[in-house]
This record gives structure tokens, C-alpha cells and sequence, in this order.
């Protein structure tokens, strides 16, 4: 190889001095020397004390794929080979813009004719207590991944602060490497930048099945150790015992030298279209800059940059325009990409394709008939595809119907015809996987008469487990029937074709558990449901997973998530529970002086046999719960698809006519079951005798004592539809009356469909059904009561009293207040 | 800072799919939304049907419920989407390093 010869004092071509000796540093000198390889004398300083080499596979070093050498990009002898002075391991700290001259940390200064800035990012260490023990490292450079192989070597558990990118390599290798490792990540999903909730769900099953723990939504309270790291400790006070702890938070440019010197810089370093800085000398490339409001944090923006910079110092300006950007993520076995802008919004169509089966997911955002973004799970094959239609603008109104399917499909035009290609299937091809159905017997289930496809769910179960073919199915249906066809079963909403009662089976059979996971797996088709179906899958895995779930509260509707009612103008009113319509001077007067301290404007007794106080504002809704719950009083529920009241009248206790307790068994009922979630509101009286002063009759569960007993009445409803109870049965005991009105209630919370009160239900299946289930079936109902009485283990908690404490504080205080120095109309 | 942007805080302090409100002196609260993709957004607070509180809806996709009658309203340009009619307004929003900054002239005009 040719070497140039390195004498600096016989150079008399104008200087560039390069900062840093990283991946934009030297990409940028590659691009000058094509251009004009004589032209400048360069020298470059790097802080790394080695060549140059490719960051973004120090990943696959760490997962032990690759060795160092196998990443260097230019090794020495393509710096003597062009000349290029390299200044390793000696980084630069102070520009002298007038003298034009850099120093260096050893003390060398060196003058400049031309300097460029490319000093990339510094990882950012959150500033939590223990930051600085040893042990505690960044995911940077080449001596990063190092610390970690000797930590790895030493064995032990690892933390990794940080589910992006960064972060998720670093556990990749880490966990190849034999540690144990728990991802700490602050949101809710994983790459939340990258990946949209449901991308973000699938690639945490994939993790943890891999051994690694993920903790989403959890926050670094501080790294503890004596003298090294010891362990994490979580704002909630987990402790995570860890030898090693990776931050992968996030970077910001590499800003400091520039700033000391004076130049531009905003979140980074400024530059125009041609990379010059605030000073015409001054050139910066990389991670650094700031270009047009936006700073980037991979490479491929880096690269545009370079040419640009290049065509502007050989003086044939080009100008940088900005770079649209996608992401993979790097670790073997699990396949992701995104990109452009996939947050939706207006004119945004989602086409989005699940195949549980196969763990895909793909979500292609279209508008305008243009791509503007796309996430894609398991197969991401058709990711370059998607990413230069996007980056060319293509119109794709041609292609809209296939898109999904990828480039193979798409460019195959009329032989992809979904229905051409059903019908040239064989009879014995299979269409449902989960049950094993042949086309065969789809197509027989048909012709006997199944004309929906619910009919075809209920017969031979085709498309009846996970849905994937639900299309097919539709297809054959067309097929066979031509315009015959009946409208399938009624969906939840839109976003699935699912009934509700599809979906609760599902939710039980595959034992899922979030609200995400259902979505994948029974194929939703909108990325994050909408405000119809979020609430019932809510509800349906509270009540399929006691104890376990965890509520998603921006899947609850207003009155629920603030556990008040909200009234027209904005304001709040507030039911205090009065067990079994029952109060006592205390509870007066604490509500009197809630009225008064508050400015209430209104107070009334309800319908229900309580007080409510009405036009709280939001803000003041801890403070008001704080005060009634001083006085011993709970939360009402009166906001809550959930138990609201128990009526009672006065009963043996004092009227002349009482043949039972039945305020005393009103109040016990309420005890039993406040708190509990339901699909609809739930109401229960208690009437002392036939009289039935609390009006059991229309109520969802009505008891009327009688002398030798209680008649308990189901499914009344007074409302729109009035709707007189059926009688259930007759029992002797206070204890039974309990235990039936419990096991109902479990019932009805198990069977019954999201916002369906007893009334509709028990209307839709019989009467005769529920009493097969609650009276005949002595082991059924006690089954019943029992899982009832277990998740009122959970959920008999005051919501009031947690928000009193401080819970959930964001749901009640504003962000922030401001007062204009304008007047306001 | 210059004065045409108002600081509210961290991008943080805004529930992933939810939302906060901001309060102006003698005006309308203005709600700021952040979506399941982390994208933020801004609105009167205000629905264009009956003045419900919008920051007290249900989020998805891009999107909010009103919780008065579910009307949904877009959030990046305030158009009530699907068959009904009426629009609130917005108010830019910006992030700069976590920190969530609002058009300061918006939000006079927004919240008057
Ligand atoms: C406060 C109260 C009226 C009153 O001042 O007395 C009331 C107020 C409301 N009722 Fe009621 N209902 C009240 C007793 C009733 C009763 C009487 C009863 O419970 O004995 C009924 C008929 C009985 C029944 O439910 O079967 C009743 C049948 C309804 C209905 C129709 C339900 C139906 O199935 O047809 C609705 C609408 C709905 O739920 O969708 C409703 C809805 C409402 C809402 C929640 C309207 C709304 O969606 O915002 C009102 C909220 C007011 C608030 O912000 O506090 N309210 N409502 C009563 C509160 C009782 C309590 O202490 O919790
Ligand atoms: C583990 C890892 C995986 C990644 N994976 C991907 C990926 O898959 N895809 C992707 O597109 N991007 C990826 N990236 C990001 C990518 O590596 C960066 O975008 C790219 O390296 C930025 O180039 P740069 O030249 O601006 O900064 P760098 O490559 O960091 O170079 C800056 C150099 O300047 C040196 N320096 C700093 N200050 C001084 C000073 N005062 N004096 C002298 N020298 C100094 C630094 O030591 C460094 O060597 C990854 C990054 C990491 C760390
Ligand atoms: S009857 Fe109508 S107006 Fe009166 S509280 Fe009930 S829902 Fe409101
Ligand atoms: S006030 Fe918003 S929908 Fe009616």
C-alpha cells in the first residue's frame, strides 16, 4: 500500500482538524478524499484510544457474534495510506476560535484552517443516588462493552435501566453472555418511540421468555451498594439485587466544546444546510448537531450529513435536507421495524394485519394515499419495501388493498384476489388451524345451513379459537352463498369481529392477560381499540384475573378513573356510601361540613337513600374524600359500573308490619358486596314484608321477607324500560339469601356482556337458565359465591381513601397554571 | 427561553394515553393529551358539542372520547371526527429535552 508521507511543516495545503474518531467523524474525511483527495491535510483527534470502528455493531461483540477486529471500519493503514494524522486517546478540550487552534487534554494544541466538530453523544446517566458507584455503566463505546464482559465473567445478576434500543441490546448480550437480567423501563411498553403498544407487547413476551424479567413502568429510585453496585431500588420499593447496572436512557449531543467556544448551539450544535456552524470554520457532523429543529440518533442521517458536508468543502454545495429515519432492532431471533410517524390522527388510516399463530404483527399507516409510517413485528421482510414507498412518496391507492401483505403479494396484483385464491383451494386444505377444519368441512357446515359466520363458529368451529381465519371463512361464505350471506354475529365494535362473548370465552381459555395481548391475539384491527371495546376488555380480565390484573385506568371512562360523577359543567358530585340507607350525626355533620368548606352548591338526597354533594371541582376531590373518609364514610360507587346501593325500609326492627331484619340484612349485603366491578350498575333492596317499601321488584336483586323467610327477586330494572323482577326462588335463612344474592352476582359478572344490566340479560338467556345455574345446581352456586367472596378480597379496598393518600395525584391537579398579563375576555 | 412558548413540565407528568389540564387565569383550562405513541398535543378544553371537558375523555389512537356523549374529537386539529360537526381549538405544542412547551399566543386565544 502506498503510504503518503506525514510531514506537516512542507504541507502547505489548508489544515482540517477533525474532533473526534468516531462514525460521522470518519465517514466525513471517506467522503472528502473521494471527492478530492489532495486537498486538505487532516488530522484527527479522538477520545477512544483506537481506530475507527462501527458502533452500532458493538451489540453483536457484546452478544459475542462478533470480535473487534471484525468491526474496525478503517484500520491504521488507511490513515497512513491517506495521510491522516490520528490523535487517538487524547481528546480535545478547548477550541480557540480567533487563534484557530484546538488543545488537547495532554497539552498539544494544534491551529486549524478548517475544524470539524464530531463529537457524537454522551449517554445520559439519570441523577439518582449511586450513580457514580463502580459498577455502573453506559452502553457507549468499546470500554463499555469491556466493563460488561468482565462483569459477566464474574457472573451475577444485572440491572439494565432502559427498555429502548440501546437497552434491550445491551440485556440481549448480557443475558447470552449468563447473567440474569431485569430490564428497568420507565413507560409502559418497551421502545415506545419505535413501537406502538401492541409491537411493544409482543417483544416483551419474546424477552421474558427468554429468561430476561422486564419491568415496564417501573422507576430507578436509587442504585445502592457499599463501596460497588449492590442492587436497584424502584420508586415502590422493590430492591433488584445486580452486580452490574447498564444505563440505556437515552444520549444528548456532545454539546460542551462547542458551547465553551461559543458556538451556536441549541439541543445540539447548529448547523445550516452545508453543516457550517455560527462560524464560517467551523464545520460539525454526527450526533452532535442540531439541523433544522432536529437532532438524530442513528446512522443513516449521519451518512447524508457526511455528503453534504463533503460537497460543501470541495465547494460544490448540496445541501442537507433532512433525513426520515428507521429502526431495527438487533437481537437474533426477534424481528422488529419502524418507521416514519406512526402516532395516527387525522386522515391516518391503519391497516393492520395479527397472526397470533405466528406472533406477527404489522400496522402500516397510511394517508393521502401516501405511507407515512409503519411498525412491524415477526416479519420484517417487507420493512425496506414499506420504508421506500415512504420515503418516496408513492401514491399506493393501487396497492391499498394488499399492502399489508407485503411486496410479494402486492406486486402479484389480480392473482391475489382473496376470494379466487379460497376457491382454487383443495377440499382437504386446511382453513382453521386451532380446531383443524378443512375447507371441505366449511364448505359442508355451509350448505347444511350455517349462512353466518357465527353459524359456522357454532358448528364446526371454524375461526372460533384465535380468528386468524375469519377472512377465509367470510370468503367461503361468499363463495358458497353469494349474496345470501348474513351479517356475522354483532362485533364488540368496530375494531374486531369478535362478539363479546368470543372474547370473554378467549380471554379464559388462553389465560391472557392484558389488554394488549387480547388485542394480538384475537387480531384486533385498529393498533389501540377506541373507547367502546377498551373499557370491556378492561373489565372482562379484571374479572377473569382477580388479584392479578392491573387495572388500565386510561381504559376507564371519566367517572370511573376519577371515582366521582362528572356533571355538566365540568364539576364533580360526591356519594358517600350509607350502608343500607342508614347514617348518624357523624357522618352528617362531616358531609355538613364538606358542604360548607367546599361551597357545594347543592346537596340532595338521591334516589338510592344517600346524601349527594354536588359541583366539587376536580382538584378538591382528594381533600372532600379525606374528610368524609375521616368520619368513617367510603366511597358510594355511585359512579361505577359496579354495586351501587342497597334500599332498605325499616323492617321488624320498628314497623308494625316487619317480619324480617331487613335493614339489618340490607347493610350486611352491602358489606358483602360494595367494591365489586361489574359489566353494568348493579342495585339491590331489602323490603321488609309484601308491602315492599324499598321497592325490591326493580331492582337487579330485590329481597321481600316474608314470615317464613325471603323471596329473592332477579333482573329488575326501573329506568327506561321498566321491568319487573322474576321471582328466583324462596329461602329461610338471612345466611342463604346472602349466599344466593352472592353467587348471582358472580354469575352475572362472568356471563353477562359489557354494559348489560340484569334486566337485558337475563331477558337474552332465561330465566330458567339463571335458576338451573343458582338453585338447582347446589355445587355450581357455591362455587359461584366462593369466587366472588375471593375477589372481594381485592377489591373492597376505598378507592377514595388511596387517592385521599395521594394516589393517582396527576388524574386531580393540574399540569401547571398561568396567569397572562393580558386580560381575558 | 423566549417568551412565545409557556413551559408546562415534564412529558412525564402527562399519563401515557391520558391526559392534563393546564389553567389560565380567567379562561378556559387548556388539555394537553399524550398518546400510546408518546405524541403530545393540546386543545381547549372544551368540546365543540356541549363544552364537556375533553381532557377527561377516553385517549386512543389519535383521538379523545368526550365523556359528556362521546363525540370524538381529533386531537391535532380539534375537528369532531365521523358524523358530527364543530371543532376546538388547538394549541402547538413543542418538546425540548422532556420538557413540554405550548404556544404562548395559542393558548390567550384558546382559553379567552
Ligand atoms: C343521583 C341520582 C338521582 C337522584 O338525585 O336521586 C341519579 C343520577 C344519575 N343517574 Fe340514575 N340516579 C339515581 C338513581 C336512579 C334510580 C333509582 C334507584 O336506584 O333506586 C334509577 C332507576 C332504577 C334502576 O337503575 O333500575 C336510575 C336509573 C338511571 C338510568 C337508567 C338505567 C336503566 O337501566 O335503564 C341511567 C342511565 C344509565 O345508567 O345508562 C341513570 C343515570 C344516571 C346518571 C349517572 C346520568 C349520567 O350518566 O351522568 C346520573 C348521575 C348524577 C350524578 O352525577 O350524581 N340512572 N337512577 C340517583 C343516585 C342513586 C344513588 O344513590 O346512587
Ligand atoms: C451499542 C450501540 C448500538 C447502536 N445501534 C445502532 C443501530 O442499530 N442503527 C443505527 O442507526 N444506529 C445505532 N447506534 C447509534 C450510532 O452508533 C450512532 O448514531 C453513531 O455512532 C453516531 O456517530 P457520531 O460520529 O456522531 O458519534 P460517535 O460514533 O459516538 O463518534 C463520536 C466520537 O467522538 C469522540 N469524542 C467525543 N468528544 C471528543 C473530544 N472532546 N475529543 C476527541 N474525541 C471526542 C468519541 O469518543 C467518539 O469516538 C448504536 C449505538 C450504540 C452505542
Ligand atoms: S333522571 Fe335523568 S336528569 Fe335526572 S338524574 Fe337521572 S339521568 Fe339525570
Ligand atoms: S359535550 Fe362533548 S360530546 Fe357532548
Amino acid at each position: 500500500m502506498e503510504h503518503r508521507p506525514l510531514n506537516p511543516e512542507a504541507d502547505t495545503r489548508e489544515h482540517l482538524v477533525v474532533i473526534g474518531n468516531g462514525m460521522a467523524g470518519c465517514r466525513a474525511v471517506e467522503e472528502l478524499i473521494a471527492r478530492d483527495a489532495d486537498r486538505y491535510r487532516v488530522t484527527i483527534f479522538g477520545a477512544e484510544p483506537r481506530v475507527n470502528y462501527n458502533r452500532i455493531m458493538l451489540s453483536p461483540v457484546l452478544a459475542g457474534e462478533k470480535s473487534f477486529d471484525d468491526i474496525v471500519i478503517n484500520d491504521a493503514d488507511w490513515y497512513a495510506a491517506n495521510g491522516i494524522a490520528l490523535v487517538a486517546g487524547d481528546p480535545v478540550t478547548a477550541i480557540d476560535r480567533a487563534a484557530k487552534t484546538v488543545t488537547t487534554r495532554s497539552g498539544t494544541t494544534e491551529s486549524y484552517d478548517r475544524l470539524l466538530i464530531a463529537t457524537g453523544s454522551d449517554p445520559f446517566i439519570i441523577p439518582v443516588p449511586g450513580k457514580d458507584l463502580p459498577g455502573v455503566i453506559a452502553f457507549r463505546d468499546m470500554d463499555d462493552v469491556s466493563a460488561m464482559l468482565a462483569a459477566a465473567d464474574a457472573g451475577g445478576d444485572a440491572v439494565v435501566i432502559g427498555g429502548g434500543l440501546l437497552g434491550l441490546e445491551a440485556a440481549h448480550g448480557l443475558s447470552l453472555r449468563g447473567m440474569k437480567v431485569t430490564v428497568i423501563h420507565l413507560m409502559p411498553t418497551l421502545m415506545e418511540r419505535q413501537l406502538d403498544e401492541a409491537a411493544g407487547w409482543l417483544l416483551k413476551n419474546a424477552l421474558e421468555a427468554r429468561g430476561q424479567t422486564i419491568l415496564t413502568g417501573a422507576d430507578t429510585a436509587e442504585i445502592v451498594g457499599d463501596g460497588k453496585v449492590e442492587g436497584v431500588k424502584l420508586k415502590d420499593g422493590t430492591l433488584i439485587p445486580a452486580s452490574l447496572v447498564v444505563m440505556a436512557v437515552g444520549i444528548r449531543p456532545s454539546v460542551a466544546l462547542a458551547r465553551d467556544a461559543g458556538l451556536a448551539v441549541g439541543r445540539g450544535i447548529q448547523v445550516d444546510d452545508h453543516m457550517v456552524t455560527s462560524d464560517p470554520a467551523v464545520l460539525a457532523v454526527g450526533e452532535c448537531v442540531e439541523h433544522d429543529g432536529q437532532v438524530y440518533g442513528l446512522v443513516a442521517p449521519l451518512w447524508d450529513m457526511c455528503r453534504s458536508l463533503a460537497d460543501g468543502l470541495v465547494e460544490q454545495p448540496s445541501g442537507y435536507r433532512g433525513s426520515v429515519t428507521s429502526t431495527k432492532l438487533k437481537v437474533s431471533g426477534i424481528d422488529v421495524f419502524s418507521a416514519g410517524d406512526f402516532s395516527g390522527g387525522d386522515g391516518c388510516e391503519d391497516i393492520v394485519l395479527r397472526d397470533a399463530s405466528r406472533g406477527i404483527y404489522k400496522r402500516v399507516i397510511v394517508k393521502d394515499d401516501r405511507i407515512v409510517g409503519a411498525v412491524l413485528y415477526g416479519d420484517t421482510a417487507d420493512g425496506s419495501w414499506y420504508f421506500d414507498l415512504l420515503k418516496k412518496q408513492d401514491d399506493v391507492s393501487d396497492l391499498r388493498d394488499l399492502l399489508i401483505f407485503g411486496q410479494a403479494f402486492a406486486a402479484g396484483g389480480g392473482a391475489a384476489d382473496p376470494k379466487a385464491a379460497v376457491a382454487a383451494l383443495s377440499d382437504d386444505a386446511e382453513i382453521c388451524g386451532c380446531n383443524g377444519v378443512t375447507k371441505g368441512q366449511v364448505v359442508s357446515c355451509i350448505a347444511k345451513g350455517a349462512h353466518s359466520l357465527d353459524a359456522v363458529r357454532g358448528t364446526c368451529k371454524a375461526s372460533a379459537s384465535c380468528g386468524s381465519c375469519t377472512g377465509l371463512v367470510e370468503n367461503l361464505l361468499a363463495l358458497t352463498l353469494g349474496d345470501e350471506v348474513q351479517a356475522g354475529p354483532k362485533t364488540m365494535c368496530k375494531c374486531t369481529s369478535f362478539g363479546h362473548d368470543d372474547v370473554r370465552r378467549e380471554i379464559v381459555a388462553q389465560n391472557m392477560r392484558s389488554i394488549p395481548e387480547v388485542m394480538q391475539k384475537l387480531h384486533w384491527t385498529t393498533p389501540d381499540g377506541c373507547s367502546s371495546c377498551r373499557p370491556a376488555l378492561n373489565y372482562y380480565l379484571l374479572c377473569a384475573l382477580p388479584g392479578d390484573y392491573v387495572d388500565d385506568q386510561q381504559s376507564r371512562f371519566v367517572n370511573e378513573r376519577l371515582h366521582a360523577n362528572i356533571q355538566k359543567d365540568g364539576t364533580y358530585s360526591v356519594v358517600p356510601r350509607m350502608w343500607g340507607g342508614l347514617t348518624n350525626p357523624t357522618e352528617l355533620r362531616a358531609i355538613a361540613d364538606v358542604v360548607e368548606k367546599y361551597d357545594a352548591p347543592m346537596v340532595k338526597v338521591t334516589g338510592g337513600q344517600r346524601l349527594d354533594i354536588f359541583g366539587i371541582k376536580k382538584e378538591d376531590l382528594p381533600a372532600v374524600w379525606a374528610d368524609l373518609n375521616a368520619a368513617g364514610m367510603v366511597s358510594g360507587h355511585a359512579y361505577g359500573k359496579a354495586l351501587r346501593t342497597v334500599k332498605t325500609c325499616v323492617g321488624s326492627e320498628w314497623c308494625r308490619f316487619g317480619t324480617q331484619d331487613s335493614t339489618g340484612l340490607g347493610v350486611k349485603i352491602e358489606r358483602m358486596s360494595w367494591g365489586s366491578w361489574m359489566p353494568h350498575k348493579f342495585k339491590i333492596a331489602v323490603s321488609g314484608c309484601p308491602r315492599n317499601c324499598a321497592e325490591a321488584t326493580i331492582k337487579d336483586f330485590g329481597i321481600v321477607c316474608v314470615d317464613s323467610g325471603y323471596e329473592l327477586h332477579v333482573g329488575g330494572n326501573g329506568g327506561i324500560h321498566v321491568r319487573v323482577t322474576d321471582l328466583l326462588c324462596k329461602v329461610a335463612t338471612e345466611q342463604e339469601a346472602m349466599d344466593y344474592c352472592a353467587a348471582f352476582i358472580q354469575l352475572y359478572r362472568e356471563e353477562a356482556r359489557y354494559l348489560e344490566r340484569t334486566a337485558p340479560w337475563i331477558e337474552r338467556v332465561g330465566v330458567e337458565k339463571i335458576k338451573a345455574r343458582i338453585v338447582d345446581d347446589a355445587a355450581g352456586r357455591e362455587a359461584l359465591r366462593a369466587r366472588f367472596l375471593y375477589a372481594q378480597g381485592f377489591s373492597q379496598d376505598d378507592p377514595w381513601a388511596q387517592r385521599a393518600e395521594g394516589a393517582e395525584r396527576e388524574h386531580h391537579a393540574p399540569m401547571a397554571r398561568f396567569t397572562p398579563q393580558e386580560q381575558l375576555a | 427561553m423566549t417568551g412565545d412558548w409557556l413551559d408546562i413540565g415534564w412529558v412525564d407528568e402527562i399519563p401515557v394515553r391520558g391526559s392534563r389540564t393546564v389553567q389560565v387565569a380567567g379562561g378556559d383550562d387548556i388539555a394537553v393529551f399524550r398518546t400510546a405513541e408518546g405524541k403530545v398535543f393540546a386543545l381547549r378544553d372544551r368540546c365543540p358539542h356541549k363544552h364537556g371537558r375533553l381532557s377527561q375523555g377516553i385517549v386512543h389512537g389519535g383521538a379523545v372520547a368526550c365523556p359528556l356523549h362521546n363525540w370524538r374529537i381529533s386531537l391535532s386539529t380539534g375537528e369532531a371526527l365521523g358524523e358530527d360537526k364543530g371543532c376546538t381549538p388547538t394549541v402547538p405544542v413543542k418538546i425540548d429535552a422532556g420538557r413540554v412547551l405550548i404556544c404562548r399566543a395559542s393558548t390567550l386565544k384558546a382559553a379567552a
